[in-house]
C-alpha cells in the first residue's frame, strides 16, 4: 500500500482558493440580466394586515415584480413544509411564504419586490403601503405558558404545540426515597448562529428547457431541490440546486424551505429573468432562525456518597412564531442530558411553546449544550451540597468501558434507541484532569487569591449523539486521466470535505489526495442525500464515499488483473498505478485502467458490473454513534466590573479514528468560540413588544480574537462499531459544555452559584457583589 | 442594506468643502473615516441628501507642533496618531486611548475629527481631548472659530458645529511638566465603545502631590463627563488608597449615566468609580518626584 492519508494532518486543499478570495459565494454568482430582490419585513411581532397596496412600488424606477400573498400561485399560499412531524407536536405550524393577513413576528415577509438593482428594490419597499393592526405579542417563555396570554395562533387555544415525556425506570419512587434531592431552575436564553454569509439565492429558469438552477447558500441542496420541484410543478430532474462555498451553516441553514428560496426561483421563472436575493444583516438578525431558549426546572436525587439515583427535568422550549423543524431541539436536549453517567431513573417532559419571535430550528448543539448545561450544573451542586470532590462525584457515576454498549433506554432524534456505541468517559476525563492540573489547582487558586485575583476552574463533560440516519452517498469516478472524483449527497459549510473525503479516497486507490477531487452541495452531481447537519458528514457521508471508493478499487483490481495477466488478490494500487505484488515493473497506470474498463470493442465482463471505473454506494446506519469530551477552564472574574478572562481552555475529545486532525482542531475551536459567545456575550434581545434591541453586530455580540483563548486539545480515540471507518462526528463537540465549564468556573472563583446563561459583566458584578468575598465553590474540596 | 438616494461630491480642498456646506448645510452628512456614518447610511438611519466625503482632501491630515502642543489635522488616522511620535512623546495618554477604539483595521480608516465630531457619548477620543484641554478648530466658507473641549460636547451626538461647518483641527496646549496619566475602560468586548471608560491627567507639584487633576468619563453622560468634585478633593494632595476610594464614591454618585442592553444605569455608575480609583492610582504611579 502506498502513503495512508487517514488520520494525517493533510491542509486543507480548499484554504488557497477561499484565502485568496476565489471563493465562489452565492453572492459570487452573477449572470447576465440578474435583477435584484429585497424582501419587506413586518415591523410588529403580532399584528393584523388590513390594508396592503403595493401599486406605488410597482411603478417605481426599476421595479420588474411586486409579490404579495395574493399574488403567489396556490402551492405558494399554503403554510410551507412540515419537515419532521412528531406524534407529541399536535400543533404543526408552518411559516408562509409571504404572511397572508396576519405576522407572528417581526421580520415575516410580507412582500417581495424584484428590480434592476438591490438599491432600488430596498427604494420600493419604502412606497408599500401596509396598514398593520398591532395585536398584543408574548415574547417571554413563561409568559406565553400562562392562562389568558396573547395567543400566536389564534385557533390553538394555547401555545403549547407540543408536550412531550420520556420515562426510564421509576423516578417516582426513586425521589421519594433519595437521601438527596437538589432542584435547580436554569435557563439558558435566545442566540443567533451568525454564519460570515448570511442567507442568500440565485435562481436561473431557461423557459426553453423548463429547466430551473438555483444557487443557495444551503446546508441541504438536495432536500431543497425536492421541495422546489413539488411547490413550483417541476420534475426534480429539472431542477439543480447548487450550494456553492457556503461562508458558514451552523444549523439554521438546514431549513427547508426559508421564504425567499421559493420567491427567488418563483420569481425568475414568471420573469424569465435571473434573480438574486442576498440577505443582509440586519434581516439575518430577524429572519434567519435562531435558537437557545429554554428553561429548565431540574432536580437531582443521589445517595449519601454522590451516586446518582435519579434525575427528572421539566422544561419550556421556546419554538418562535412557527414549528417547521419539528421538535428536534427539544428532543436532542432531553436525551442527551444525561451525558456519560449512570441514570438509573430519569424523566423528562418538555413543552414547546410558540412566542411571537424569530422560528428556532437547531444550531449548532441543538439542545446539547442545554442538557449538558442542566446535568453539569447538579453536578456542581451535589459536589457542593455533599462537600465531595467535583470530579470525584463525577468520577462515580461515569458509565464504564465494560458496559458499552450502553442502553440509555431513551429514544433519540433518530426515532432509534439511544445506545451509545463505544466509548472510554473515566479516560478522557482523567486526562482532561491532567491537563488543566487539577490536582494543583487548590494552590495555584490559593496563590491567586493572596494576589486579589478571583480565579476559578470549570469541568464539564459531554456526550454527542452523532452521524444519526437516514442515509449519504458518493459515487467515485477514475477518469482515463487518473484523476478521481467524487461526488458526494452533503453540502459543504466549512467542514474540510474537499480534503477529508479526498484522504479517503486516496486510500482507498492508492492515490495522491492532490489527484482527488470532491464534489459536494450539488444536487446535478449527486441527487440523493440528506444534508449536513447532526455532525453526520464524517460518519454517514464519509462512510459513503469509504465505500465507493473501495467498490472501484475492488473492480480496478478485476480491470488491471485483465491488464497485467495476474489474479486480482495479487494486484495492488499504489502511486497511481495498478501492479503485481513483488513485480512493480509489471504495472499499469490508474488511468489506463479507466480506459481498459470502457473498452470500444468487445464487451465488459458480468463481474465488473457496468462500464468505467466507477461505483455508488450509500451508508445508512442503523442509529447513531456517540462522541464525548470534557472541557476544563480556568477563568479570572474582575470582581469589581465583572469582566471575565478565560485564562486556558483544556478539550479532550473523542470522535473516534480522525480523518484529519488539522480539521478535527479547526472544528473544536469554532465550536469553543462559540460556546463562549454563548456563555458571556452572544444573546437576542427582544423587548416585551417583540421587537429585537440587537439587530446588529455592535449589539449582538461575538467573541472575538481578543475574547477567545487558545485551546489546548487531546484526543482519545474510540472506534464505533457501526460504521466501517469507525468514525464519530465532531461538528459540535466544541459549544457543548462551554456554558457549562465557564458557569462551573465562575462559581468556583465566586462562590456562587450560576443557573442562567449567557453571562454578562453586569449579571456578573450583580453576581460578585452578592458573593461573599474569599468563597470558592468547589476546587478539591 | 443599501443606502437611500443621495448626491456625492468628492471636493479637492478644505475651501471647495467648505463652499459645499455653505450650499447645502443641513442637508449634507460629511463624509471622514467612515466607520459610524457608512452603515448609519446602509441601515437608512441617516438619509442625507448630499454626502461631502473628505478623503481626496490633502491637507487636512497632519500632526504638527504648535506653540509647544501639536495641532492635529481633523482627517488625521486614528491609527497615524497613534503612531505619531511627537503625540507618543507629549500626549501618551493619547495614545492609550487609541489603543481602545474599535480594532487597528478601525483605526486606519476611522479619523480623529471624525470621532470627536460624531460624539458618541461612549467614545474614548472626546474624554481624552476634555482632560488634554484640547481646542477645536471650526470652519465655515466665511471664518473659523475656536471652541474650548467643554464647550464643545453639546449634547448626545451633537457638538458646537453649525450646519455649515466642519472640524478641522484639533489643538493640544503643550503639556504640563511632570504629569501622571492613565486611561482605562470596561467593554464588552475589546474594541467595543465603552461602556466606562476613564482618562485621568495629573500635574504633578514635583513633590508626588497632585497641582491639579482632571478625570473625565465615557459612556456615563451625553459627553466626556467631568467630575469637578473629584478633581477638587485630588488637587494639592497625595494619591493614595484611601483617597483614591474617596474618588470613587465622589464619581459613582456624581455621573448619572443611562442604561442600555449592555449595562444598567447602575452598573455604568459603580464601574465609573472603580475605574476612576483605578486610573488614579495608576496615573499617580507615573508622576514624577523632583530628585
Amino acid at each position: 500500500m502506498g502513503t495512508r492519508y487517514f488520520g494525517e494532518p493533510v491542509r486543507r486543499r480548499e484554504d488557497p482558493r477561499l484565502l485568496t478570495g476565489r471563493g465562489t459565494y452565492v453572492d459570487d454568482v452573477r449572470p447576465p440580466l440578474l435583477l435584484h430582490a429585497a424582501v419587506l419585513r413586518s415591523p410588529h411581532a403580532r399584528a393584523r394586515i388590513s390594508r396592503l397596496d403595493a401599486s406605488r412600488a410597482a411603478a417605481a424606477p426599476g421595479v420588474a415584480l411586486v409579490l404579495t400573498h395574493a399574488d403567489l400561485p396556490p402551492a405558494l399560499r399554503e403554510p410551507l413544509p412540515r419537515l419532521i412531524p412528531h406524534p407529541a407536536l399536535v400543533h404543526h405550524k408552518t411559516q408562509y411564504a409571504l404572511a397572508p393577513g396576519q405576522v407572528r413576528h417581526v421580520g415575516e415577509p410580507v412582500a417581495f419586490v424584484v428590480a434592476e438593482s438591490r438599491y432600488q428594490a430596498e427604494d420600493a419597499l419604502d412606497l408599500i403601503d401596509v396598514a398593520y393592526e398591532p395585536l398584543p405579542a408574548v415574547t417571554d417563555l413563561e409568559d406565553a405558558v400562562r392562562p389568558g396570554a396573547p395567543l400566536v395562533h389564534d385557533d390553538m387555544g394555547t401555545n403549547v404545540c407540543a408536550e412531550y415525556t420520556q420515562r426510564v425506570g421509576d423516578p417516582d419512587a426513586a425521589f421519594a426515597a433519595a437521601p438527596h434531592v437538589f432542584r435547580e431552575r436554569l435557563r439558558m436564553d435566545r442566540g443567533a448562529a451568525s454564519p460570515i454569509e448570511t442567507r442568500g439565492v440565485v435562481a436561473l429558469w431557461d423557459a426553453q428547457t423548463r429547466e430551473l438552477v438555483v444557487y443557495d447558500s444551503t446546508q441541504a441542496p438536495i432536500r431543497i431541490r425536492n421541495y422546489l420541484a413539488a411547490l413550483l410543478g417541476l420534475p426534480q430532474n429539472h431542477v439543480r440546486v447548487i450550494a456553492p462555498d457556503v461562508g458558514g451553516g451552523f444549523g439554521p441553514k438546514i431549513m427547508m424551505c426559508y421564504p425567499e428560496e421559493l420567491l427567488v426561483p418563483h420569481a425568475a421563472m414568471r420573469l424569465g429573468r435571473p434573480v438574486k436575493w442576498i440577505e443582509d444583516r440586519r434581516e439575518n438578525f430577524v429572519s434567519m432562525n435562531q435558537e437557545r431558549e429554554q428553561i429548565h426546572d431540574a432536580e437531582i436525587a443521589v445517595d449519601a456518597d454522590g451516586r446518582i439515583l435519579a434525575v427528572r427535568t421539566r422544561f419550556l422550549y421556546d419554538s418562535g412564531a412557527y414549528i417547521p423543524y419539528g421538535i428536534i431541539v427539544p428532543i436532542v436536549a432531553s436525551t442527551q442530558l444525561v451525558g456519560p453517567y449512570r441514570i438509573p431513573n430519569y424523566e423528562c417532559t418538555f413543552k414547546a411553546v410558540f412566542t411571537n419571535k424569530v422560528i428556532v430550528s437547531p444550531y449548532r448543539g441543538a439542545g446539547r449544550p442545554h442538557g449538558c448545561f442542566v446535568m453539569e450544573r447538579l453536578m456542581d451542586r451535589v459536589a457542593r451540597e455533599l462537600g465531595l470532590d467535583r470530579a470525584e462525584v463525577r468520577r462515580r457515576n461515569l458509565i464504564q468501558p465494560h458496559e458499552f454498549p450502553y442502553d440509555t433506554g431513551l429514544i433519540f432524534q433518530d426515532n432509534a434507541p439511544l445506545i451509545y456505541d463505544s466509548g472510554n468517559y473515566p479516560a478522557l476525563f482523567a486526562r482532561a484532569l491532567e491537563l488543566i492540573d487539577y490536582e494543583g489547582w487548590p494552590a495555584a487558586q490559593a496563590a491567586a487569591r493572596r494576589e486579589g485575583r478571583a480565579l476559578g476552574l470549570g469541568l464539564a463533560l459531554y456526550v454527542e449523539g452523532t452521524g444519526i440516519g437516514p442515509y449519504e452517498g458518493c459515487r467515485v469516478t477514475v477518469e482515463p486521466s487518473g484523476k478521481v472524483y467524487a461526488a458526494t449527497s452533503v453540502g459543504t459549510q466549512g467542514q474540510g470535505h474537499f480534503t477529508s473525503f479526498a484522504q479517503i479516497v486516496a486510500d482507498a486507490l492508492g492515490v495522491d489526495v492532490a489527484d482527488v477531487t470532491v464534489t459536494t452541495g450539488d444536487s446535478g452531481a449527486f441527487g440523493w442525500g440528506t444534508g449536513t447537519f447532526a455532525s453526520r458528514a464524517a460518519v454517514v457521508a464519509g462512510n459513503a464515499v469509504a465505500l465507493a471508493a473501495r467498490a472501484v478499487r475492488d473492480k480496478a483490481l478485476l480491470v488491471a488483473a485483465r491488464l497485467l495477466e495476474a489474479r486480482p488478490e495479487d494486484i495492488e494500487l499504489a502511486g497511481g498505478r495498478a501492479f503485481v505484488r513483488g513485480a512493480p515493473a509489471r504495472s499499469v497506470a490508474l488511468g489506463e485502467v479507466a480506459v481498459a474498463a470502457n473498452p470500444l470493442r468487445g464487451t465488459i465482463p458480468a463481474e465488473w458490473e457496468g462500464p468505467g471505473l466507477e461505483a455508488s454506494r450509500y451508508f445508512a446506519p442503523p442509529r447513531g454513534t456517540f462522541a464525548a469530551g470534557c472541557h476544563a477552564a480556568v477563568v479570572e472574574v474582575d470582581r469589581e466590573t465583572g469582566a471575565l478572562r478565560v485564562l486556558r481552555y483544556v478539550v479532550v475529545h473523542d470522535c473516534g479514528p480522525i480523518i484529519n486532525p488539522l480539521i478535527l482542531t479547526g472544528q473544536i475551536e469554532g465550536g469553543v468560540a462559540q460556546g463562549i459567545g454563548n456563555a458571556f456575550y452572544e444573546q437576542i434581545v427582544y423587548d416585551p413588544d417583540g421587537q429585537v434591541l440587537t439587530q446588529t453586530f455592535m449589539d449582538y455580540l461575538l467573541p472575538t480574537a481578543s475574547e477567545v483563548p487558545p485551546v489546548e486539545i487531546a484526543h482519545i480515540e474510540t472506534p464505533s462499531p457501526l460504521n466501517p471507518l469507525g468514525v464519530k462526528g465532531a461538528g459540535e463537540a466544541g459549544v457543548i459544555p462551554v456554558p457549562a465549564t465557564i458557569a462551573s468556573a465562575i462559581d468556583d472563583a465566586l462562590g456562587t452559584r450560576i443557573t442562567q446563561m449567557p453571562l454578562s459583566h453586569q449579571r456578573l458584578l450583580e453576581l460578585a457583589r452578592r458573593a461573599p468575598v474569599g468563597a470558592a465553590a468547589g476546587g478539591a474540596a | 442594506m443599501k443606502p437611500a438616494p443621495f448626491r456625492y461630491v468628492a471636493p479637492r480642498t478644505r475651501a471647495e468643502a467648505l463652499d459645499a456646506l455653505r450650499r447645502y448645510g443641513s442637508d449634507a452628512k460629511l463624509l471622514a473615516g467612515g466607520q459610524s456614518l457608512v452603515p448609519l447610511l446602509a441601515m437608512r438611519l441617516a438619509r442625507p441628501g448630499i454626502v461631502i466625503d473628505l478623503n481626496r482632501i490633502g491637507d487636512l491630515a497632519y500632526v504638527r507642533p504648535a506653540r509647544g502642543g501639536v495641532a492635529i489635522g481633523a482627517m488625521t488616522r486614528q491609527r497615524a496618531a497613534e503612531d505619531d511620535p511627537l503625540i507618543a512623546s507629549r500626549y501618551p495618554l493619547m495614545v492609550a486611548a487609541l489603543r481602545w477604539v474599535g480594532h487597528p483595521q478601525i483605526r486606519t480608516r476611522g479619523t480623529i475629527g471624525g470621532s470627536l465630531a460624531h460624539a458618541d457619548p461612549a467614545a474614548e477620543l472626546p474624554a481624552v481631548a476634555a482632560v488634554l484641554g484640547a481646542r477645536f478648530v471650526l470652519a465655515n466658507a466665511r471664518r473659523e472659530r475656536i471652541v474650548d473641549a467643554a464647550d464643545f460636547f453639546t449634547g448626545y451626538l451633537t457638538t458646537a458645529l453649525g450646519p455649515d461647518e466642519m472640524l478641522t483641527e484639533i489643538r493640544l496646549p503643550p503639556p504640563p511638566e511632570r504629569t501622571g496619566w492613565a486611561f482605562t475602560e470596561v467593554a464588552r468586548r475589546h474594541g467595543d465603545f465603552a461602556l466606562v471608560g476613564a482618562a485621568v491627567l495629573l500635574v504633578g507639584d514635583g513633590e508626588g502631590r497632585c497641582a491639579e487633576a482632571r478625570l473625565a468619563f465615557a459612556g456615563v453622560g451625553y459627553g466626556p463627563v467631568r467630575v469637578p468634585e473629584a478633581e477638587r478633593a485630588l488637587a494639592g494632595e497625595r494619591v493614595t488608597e484611601a483617597l483614591a476610594a474617596e474618588v470613587r464614591r465622589i464619581v459613582s454618585r456624581s455621573v448619572e449615566p443611562e442604561g442600555d442592553i449592555h449595562a444598567t444605569a447602575d452598573y455604568r455608575r459603580h464601574v465609573a468609580g472603580v475605574l476612576a480609583a483605578r486610573a488614579l492610582i495608576e496615573a499617580a504611579s507615573r508622576l514624577e518626584v523632583r530628585t
